[in-house]
């Protein structure tokens, strides 16, 4: 965590000598002053924690999320517009990992904006995650899919 | 001028999509599909104007502002669905034809439901 102030002061102090207090500024300063903490990081102590794998993570699950809206926006955008309903719907009941109401949550809401699913209800133990999915031919096929996508993201980013 | 490009199709596209989220409220056949349409389309529309707007205005209230929008929207669709998917699922709303009921649903999950 002291690596994140560390990299927030480099920020301000960029931001400070460029004369450009902005937001751009600032974000220009803190991908900079990253790159540097990267670049000396065999100087901290176990390479710094595990901060920039977790920076990484972060991002990596920023991205596929993004990606994944829009690649589900098109196919409900595609279904929609074509005359024929092609779905082939069904309620499928997916055993979650994930621990702690953050991780829950997290991965539930991501699951809504993803491809083809949408969840529906968690049981009062946390344990197992009721989904609709717009294609529910293969259900094992979709627990695999959220198991190692959405889930192992959200596990690994929140670790 | 590739800017201009780039934020003109954000928006336009940001517009599609709504169009797109409210058409499928419209003629999608049962609720749970319905919600599809509404989270996914109308999140990514409102994401896509509201980068438009944060770069054309650029200046940083506005650009807070933009973010908020996103990240709340973010929170609040998937949790809207979630809830109107529950409503609709325990108080026993018709489904689809095709829709394929995981056994254990209903009584996991407490509904009121008498269709099989």
């Amino acid at each position: 965590m002291s690596l994140f102030l560390l990299n927030l002061l480099l920020a301000v102090a960029w931001a400070a000598l460029t004369g450009s207090f902005t937001l751009a500024g600032l974000a220009i300063g803190f991908l900079i002053g990253f790159g540097a903490l990267a670049l000396v990081s065999p100087l901290f102590e176990d390479r710094g924690g595990g901060y920039f794998l977790r920076v990484y993570r972060w991002v990596k699950l920023l991205l596929l999320f993004l990606w994944e809206l829009v690649v589900s926006s098109v196919s409900v955008a595609w279904d929609v517009l074509t005359p024929r309903h092609r779905a082939r719907p069904g309620i499928i009941a997916v055993p979650l990992k994930a621990e702690g109401e953050a991780e829950v949550l997290l991965v539930t809401n991501l699951i809504s904006l993803t491809p083809g699913t949408l969840s529906l209800d968690v049981t009062e133990d946390c344990r197992t995650l009721y989904v609709h999915a717009m294609f529910a031919d293969d259900p094992a096929a979709i627990r695999k899919q959220i198991e190692t996508g959405m889930e192992r993201w959200v596990r690994e980013a929140l670790a | 001028m590739i800017l201009e490009l780039f934020l003109s199709a954000c928006v336009l596209l940001g517009g599609f999509f709504a169009f797109i989220a409210g058409l499928g409220v419209l003629r999608l056949p049962d609720v749970l599909i319905r919600m599809h349409a509404s989270t996914k389309a109308g999140t990514l529309a409102s994401g896509l104007v509201m980068l438009a707007v944060a770069v054309v205005f650029s200046d940083p209230p506005t650009i807070a502002l933009a973010v908020l929008i996103v990240v709340f929207l973010l929170l609040t669709a998937p949790v809207g669905a979630h809830m109107i998917g529950r409503a609709a699922f325990r108080s026993g709303v018709k489904l689809w034809d095709s829709t394929v009921v995981d056994p254990t649903a209903s009584t996991k999950l407490g509904a009121h439901r008498n269709d099989d």
